[in-house]
């Protein structure tokens, strides 16, 4: 049967912007999707908020709107197009929560559109945990038992019945968010308050736990024809009670029976018959070890970070496959893309091991709770193939980017004897480092299995490893095949056995040891395969050349960007695809190396190979060895691949046998701008102003340049990147009190000392520049002041209050320090203007996290025409001299993870904390900010009650703002000095006491909800003791509307005013494109 | 010459091995199981589970089986899985042997259970590479070589011996004397050429009353226990050598209803005047998909057989094809509604792997006794 007759016109809905639980994987199905529906001729209307997307250009999809995730915007949307059907599963719990919304209010009748996939009525099956339980029920399956309930009451009774500790597990949230385990009735009153507050219908579910079984996952897939398939089962290296995305997990199981595997998986296809969905499905057991026994722990009735996840690991494309489902096809109509011939009908089956690790945030917080429990806290993940599980597990950690290559400490904390049951007790991000450096301690399997809940089986891999370390201490020649075999680099071996990696490699190939290349192909080699996705090992036999290859075309390597972490979105991998299509363009062979299984660069159909393997020296040598390409580009893919570009280039020029280069850039100019002496001396040369600046390595030298540059001053210290431990400081006991507490100032590691430009407009510069001309892609300016990390600070384009003249200083500048840097590719600027005078902050002449964004904004394929020059092309030959104008206006705004991490000041500062953006766009500032806003999930109330509390410098600057309010019906209520100041400003504001002057009090208000928005602009300093801080953390725990700094809650009143005059308009990101003047038409 | 003691830290075996194929490659490995030669026809498997089953299928007699996922061993043996009571393929051929398994259920390793049955098997072996190879030139004679590692002689074992066709295999697998599981339903007269256990198991719990026949007895005889049907099993080998089999099913066709699994199909194709011929390298997994045609569903199945009924043949035969593989479109399913004649290719009761049409295919087998 082809596609149904009826559906020709399909809503795709995204995911929205990067958050803990919700990382780049719905941009890899969501495009995957696109191109499926498209094939078939099917239109697509695909509506993401998040402009950092693949998904999300205008050539993925016949209309792409970036417009909030709200049932408002959606019902205009489908007013608009008129779609036939709305893909519910393809895009995340956003997706499914949205269309249940629509449904809910008789949009989706009204306009008649039919929900494809998965069943409006399945949606509340799977997320109504009452529901669900009774379904589980009627199919004989055994789930944990467990009670819903509304009220904290209500839990504190259903807790006592089935005795403590439960699981609390809110319903409709994502990443589990705002559950947990109670072992107290305090903790499940906190739990169950926030559970309740973040659900969407307000239930929680009280559930028995079943903490130290283990967990397993199995991916299902169903057609019309009621056709079923598991695609592959995963295995939990962490027991229940440890959310799966919170978990190391292997693929597939690794210690289950076929009794047990095929129990599991007849009642996986049992569920997803039940629930009749048409597309994919992710069901979660738990499994007693010890009895056989098994209970259904959760079901999600849509792709997930789990799909992606067995997607990568197995190459069969379950969003690609559930959007054809989606349309009609069935399982055996839809040929298996892999190996072509055999259609998808089958069960994937696999010839390695795969290895997740989640990537925590942890680095970047102070004071956090770094406990893994049933609520995520990872912003990403790394994938790894191994043909052993000790290689995959290695590869994993050194794919992290975390400073380790190995569980042998390198910058990690040691854990002593007397700390190690503590770390194996309570999981947290250094688990499987303290399980390593227990067996150091002599700890026996038996008792870590005790204490951990972990399967003896992992813990032996484990052991494996650190006994392998051993032997290559002993005798690292006789053992080297196998310490290859076992996933050890070059760099590893070289550190145990203290030989240097040239030795290595003579004995490497002395003894006839090569890196191969095997693929990955659905069918462990039963059927010969078409798709070009590999990944190392040491075997007999390479498959990534092919004996009948015949390619004579320039070849490119390109870097990827590794796991999704704070300060490394998916703008990355959005820039590495963008290379992939330019070299495509220029008909040149493109390899990418990565090993984020969320990516669309990752996907097998992006470049013309795929290499799933960590982005190490060591291992991308070994890749450039076997495939001998011309170039690599090293500036893609973020700090990951940029901290790569020196040691390769010195690797290569060191290499006669080789004749790679790297591309673009040269690497010594790279690190020249991160060099602050020489990049100074540089602006000098070309009298370019930047802020004032000092190295200090003592405190007295401290304090001594403090003087001479005068406060505010920025300080951080030399050796971290990145903006870690950076501060301002006001006043010199500031200074004092950083140095002692934040820093060790020393000879060796002194600090930097910069003006701090208080009061600047902060403006950042995306250009390309082929080494003659420079085309400056976009000018953002900042809505934040100066001093909030560019990363975290919501911008604008075009700039909103910079003159002409101004405009035209900045590409001047941007010019010059470009063309001054030999720049052959991306440049970032970022500046800062106080009183008419530019101040260069820092110059990067590699891609930043806003091309995706000014690419969105202005139409300009900003990292194809980067990746363009660097093979050789001009800037005039690509038809880009020119800045475009555009009339619409383009807001960016960052989503932080505040709610999803306990204990961190939600406050922002130099030290970047957001994980995601997204993008508002409409025609002038105070819709497209007030659109940012929503789609960031900052409700911005047009009514209600707003509460002031100002730090004193802001007060002056608060009175046009709290007018505006005032003006438009607004309620205030100020905290005393606030309230006092504005009062004598004529404005109607009442007091209400702050929590340190006793009930009732401004978090009292806040908790009875009486509060729609509170402006609060924090005194500086760290402690987390100040009022200031009581109310952040219960607005974010309460989800009240907040703001913390002034240019915010100006841009906020702007938005509001803008939103009672006029009308918000809806365009697809095509047609706004379409408007622009003087972009090229290709 | 032998290592008497063999190093079980990390999975790595002292003892030398080698695995020769007729072409005269060689491949050095590490040995386990018991010492000594094995030859067969060289096999690849590729479910992730069910190698305690795989390697007790009596289907495997004659072969080298090789698994393809690359750690074989991890949950031990529970010899709970077993099907049949002994090892029968003649040696596994691995990447990697896990010597450390950890599972409720487990009484032994992998190794200990080969040395329990005198088998042996290699490991450390591109086992992708050798897949590879028979995707792309069909299955070869191979022969084993754990702790002597005389390269001459292992190639000279794999190439003298006889082609699969040749060899009569089901003789070690079938039943040496008849036998009866007693039950309350429909006789059944079952031809042991290699029964699987999990096949015994389910026609049991459908309360057959099974007479259990060895190859080699006559037709008259098996007419002597008064069947209902005739249910043909799953067997090593060229279906063609197993004549008596094919004598008892041109006997009793149209007299009683006959099923079949596997070799089964084949047998019964057969006699009916269809021909088989040799897959270049066969089915072997738990991820086969098949086609119903009448329901227009696709069952994901077990599957082992390295024969298959050509589909042309079965035009005068009166056989209907009902299910085919939509990997190769060869023939999964016929049947003869007249002749009541139903018979699959793949393992309904799995054993290992997916156990989707189990229930499917024994409870039409009992349908259709009860008319």
């Amino acid at each position: 049967m082809p596609k149904r007759p009826g559906i020709n016109k399909v809503l795709l809905i995204g995911s929205g912007p990067i958050e803990i639980g919700q990382a780049a994987e719905f941009d890899y199905s969501g495009s995957q999707a696109c191109r499926a529906f498209r094939e078939k001729g099917v239109e697509v209307v695909l509506v993401n908020s998040n402009p950092a997307t693949i998904m999300t250009d205008p050539e993925m999809a016949d209309s792409v709107y970036i417009e909030p995730l709200t049932s408002e915007s959606l019902t205009e949307i489908i007013r608009k197009e008129n779609p036939d059907g709305i893909a519910a599963g393809l895009g995340a719990q956003t997706g499914l929560n949205l269309t249940a919304e629509l449904s809910e209010k008789g949009i989706l009748d009204k306009y008649d559109v039919e929900v494809l996939g998965t069943p409006i009525d399945t949606i509340y099956k799977a997320e109504d945990r009452e529901k669900f339980r009774d379904m589980m029920n009627r199919i004989g399956e055994d789930i944990a038992r467990s009670e819903a309930v509304n009220s904290i009451d209500e839990a504190e009774k259903v807790a006592k019945k089935l005795g403590l500790p439960v699981i609390i597990r809110p319903a409709y949230t994502l990443g589990g968010s705002g559950g947990g385990v109670a072992t107290t009735y305090k903790e499940l009153e906190e739990i169950v308050e926030r559970g309740l507050t973040l659900s969407r219908i307000n239930q929680v579910l009280v559930e028995e736990s079943v903490l130290g079984w283990k967990e397993f996952e199995y991916e299902v897939m169903r057609d019309r024809n009621d056709t079923c398939l598991t695609v592959v089962n995963m295995e939990n290296f962490d027991p229940m009670g440890i959310h799966t995305g919170e978990s190391i997990v292997t693929a597939p199981s690794q210690t289950l029976s076929d009794y047990d595997h095929q129990r599991m998986r007849t009642s996986a296809i049992e569920i997803i018959r039940e629930l009749g969905i048409e597309g994919g499905c992710n069901i979660q057991f738990a499994f007693n070890t010890e009895t056989g026994e098994y209970k259904v722990v959760e079901v999600n009735p849509r792709v997930s970070r789990s799909s992606a996840l067995a997607s990568k690991a197995t190459g069969y494309p379950i969003a690609r496959v559930a959007a054809k489902i989606n349309i009609g096809l069935n399982l055996d109509e839809i040929p298996n893309d892999v190996t072509k011939e055999t259609p998808a009908s089958f069960e994937p089956t696999v010839d390695y091991t795969v290895v997740k690790i989640p990537r925590w945030p942890f680095d970047k917080f102070h004071n956090v709770d770094r406990s893994l429990t049933t609520q995520m806290k990872a912003t990403g993940e790394v994938m790894s193939i191994g043909r052993t599980l000790e290689e995959a597990f290695q590869k994993a950690i050194r794919s992290l980017d975390i400073g380790e290559i190995g569980l042998n400490p390198n910058q990690r904390r040691v854990f002593e004897k007397d700390e190690v049951e503590e770390y194996l007790e309570t999981p947290t991000d250094m688990r499987l480092f303290a399980i390593y450096d227990a067996l150091r301690n002599d700890y026996t399997l038996e008792e870590i299995s005790k204490t951990t809940d972990i399967d003896e089986f992992m813990l032996q891999k484990i052991k494996n490893i650190y006994e392998r370390e051993k032997d290559i201490k002993t005798d690292w020649k006789s053992n080297l095949k196998q310490a290859k075999r076992d996933g050890f680099t070059d760099k590893q071996i070289s550190n145990l056995a203290g030989v240097d990696r040239k030795t290595i490699r003579k004995e490497q190939e002395d003894q006839g040891i090569k890196t191969t290349y095997k693929m990955v192909d659905t069918c462990a080699a039963e059927f010969k395969a078409e798709t070009p996705y590999y990944y190392s090992s040491y075997e007999d036999e390479s498959e990534s050349i092919r004996e009948d290859e015949e390619d004579n075309r320039e070849k490119v390597l390109i870097l990827g960007a590794g796991p999704i972490r704070i300060g490394q979105g998916i703008e990355f991998d959005y820039c590495c695809v963008h290379s992939v299509n330019a070299l495509e363009e220029e008909n040149i062979e493109s390899l990418i190396v990565n090993n984020n299984p969320e990516t669309v660069s990752t996907d097998y159909d992006t470049s013309d190979k795929l290499f799933f393997d960590p982005l190490t020296l060591d291992d991308v040598v070994n890749i450039i060895e076997e495939e001998e390409p011309d170039g690599v580009m090293v500036q893609f893919g973020g700090q990951t691949s940029v901290n790569l570009a020196v040691p390769l280039k010195e690797e290569l020029e060191k290499r006669d046998d080789l004749e790679t280069e790297v591309y673009g850039t040269s690497p010594e100019m790279m690190d020249m701008a991160e060099d602050r002496d020489r990049f100074s001396s540089l602006l000098d040369e070309l009298g370019i102003s930047q802020p004032e600046s000092r190295i200090a390595s003592s405190k007295q030298e401290a304090k001594e340049a403090a003087g001479e540059i005068g406060y505010p001053l920025l300080v951080r210290p030399s050796y971290v990147l990145g903006g870690r431990a950076m501060e301002i400081v006001h006043e010199e006991d500031e200074l004092e009190e950083y140095m002692e507490e934040a820093v060790k100032v020393s000879p060796d590691h002194p600090i930097l000392i910069d003006r701090f430009i208080e009061d600047g407009i902060e403006i950042d510069v995306d250009a390309v520049c082929d080494g003659e001309d420079v085309l400056v892609g976009g000018i953002m300016e900042h809505i934040e002041e100066a001093g909030v990390h560019s990363g975290d600070s919501a911008c604008v384009i075009p700039p909103q209050s910079i003159s002409e003249e101004k405009i035209e200083e900045i590409k001047e500048h941007v010019k010059d320090i470009s063309l001054a840097l030999n720049a052959v590719g991306l440049v970032n600027i970022q500046m800062a203007i106080k009183d008419g005078e530019i101040y260069i902050l820092e110059a990067n002449p590699r891609s930043s996290r806003t091309i995706p964004y000014v690419s969105k904004a202005t139409g300009i394929p900003l990292a194809k025409l980067a990746a363009k020059t660097m093979v050789g092309k001009s800037l005039e030959e690509l038809g880009y001299t020119e800045t475009p104008e555009i009339d619409h206006v383009a807001v960016k705004e960052v989503v932080l993870p505040f709610d999803k991490l306990l204990g961190v000041d939600p406050v922002l500062g130099p030290e970047m904390k957001s994980t995601g953006e997204v993008m508002g766009i409409d025609y002038d500032f105070g819709k497209a900010y007030y659109k940012a806003e929503i789609a960031a999930n900052n409700e911005i109330p047009t009514e209600g009650k707003v509460v002031l509390s100002i730090r004193d410098t802001d007060k002056p600057k608060i009175v046009p703002i709290a007018k505006k309010l005032e003006k438009h019906g607004f309620e205030l209520l100020g905290t005393k000095g606030t309230a006092e100041y504005l009062q004598k400003k004529d404005i109607n504001i009442n007091q209400v006491n702050k929590v340190s002057e006793g009930s009732p009090h401004i978090v009292d208000k806040i908790r009875e909800e009486e509060i729609d928005l509170v402006i609060n602009t924090p005194t500086s300093g760290k402690k987390p003791k100040r009022d200031g801080y009581k109310i952040r953390r219960a607005v974010v725990n309460l989800k009240t509307p907040y703001i913390t700094n002034i240019q915010a809650a100006k841009a906020a009143s702007n938005a509001i005013e803008a939103i009672k005059e006029g009308e918000i308009i809806t365009k697809s990101i095509n047609e706004h494109q379409e408007k622009i003047e003087g972009i090229k038409n290709e | 010459m032998i290592e008497e003691i063999c190093c079980k830290k990390f999975g790595i075996f002292m003892k030398d091995a080698i695995l020769a194929l007729e072409d005269g490659t060689t491949i050095e490995g590490k040995g386990f199981g018991k010492e000594g030669i094995s030859k067969g026809e060289l096999v690849f498997a590729t479910p992730y589970t069910g190698y305690e089953e795989a390697m007790t299928d009596p289907s495997y007699r004659g072969q080298l089986l090789m698994f393809t996922y690359p750690l074989i061993g991890n949950y031990g043996i529970s010899y709970e899985h077993m099907q049949s009571d002994t090892i029968q393929t003649d040696g596994v051929v691995v990447r990697e042997v896990c010597l450390d398994p950890n599972h409720r259920n487990s009484k032994t390793d992998i190794e200990s259970f080969l040395k329990e049955h005198n088998k042996r098997g290699i490991s450390e072996i591109d086992t992708r590479k050798l897949t590879t190879r028979t995707r792309r030139r069909g299955t070869v004679k191979a022969s084993m070589m754990v702790g002597e590692t005389d390269k001459e002689k292992a190639i000279e074992v794999a190439k003298n011996l006889p082609d699969i066709t040749e060899r009569q295999l089901i003789e070690k697998v079938t039943t040496q004397e008849p036998y009866r599981m007693k039950g309350d339903g429909p006789r059944i007269a079952l031809i042991d050429t290699g029964v699987k256990q999990n096949i015994l198991n389910n026609l049991k719990r459908k309360g057959f009353d099974l007479f259990v026949y060895p190859l080699n007895t006559s037709p008259l005889k098996v007419e002597g226990c008064d069947p209902d049907a005739i249910f043909v099993t799953n067997g090593p080998g060229d279906p063609k050598n197993a004549e008596n089999a094919i004598e008892i099913v041109q006997h009793f066709v149209g007299e009683i209803p006959i099923f079949g699994i596997c070799f089964g199909l084949q047998i019964i194709s057969l006699a009916l005047g269809a021909e088989t011929y040799k897959l270049k390298f066969g089915h072997r997994g738990a991820n086969q998909p098949v086609k119903d045609h009448e329901k227009d569903i696709v069952y994901i199945t077990a599957q082992n057989h390295g024969f298959a009924v050509d589909e042309n043949s079965l035009e005068d035969t009166g056989l209907e094809v009902i299910q085919t593989n939509p990997n190769d479109n060869t023939v999964e399913g016929v049947r003869d509604d007249y002749l009541d004649i139903l018979t699959v290719q793949y393992h309904p009761e799995a054993c290992p792997g997916p156990k989707d049409v189990e229930e499917k295919f024994f409870g039409k087998v009992r349908k259709i006794l009860e008319g």
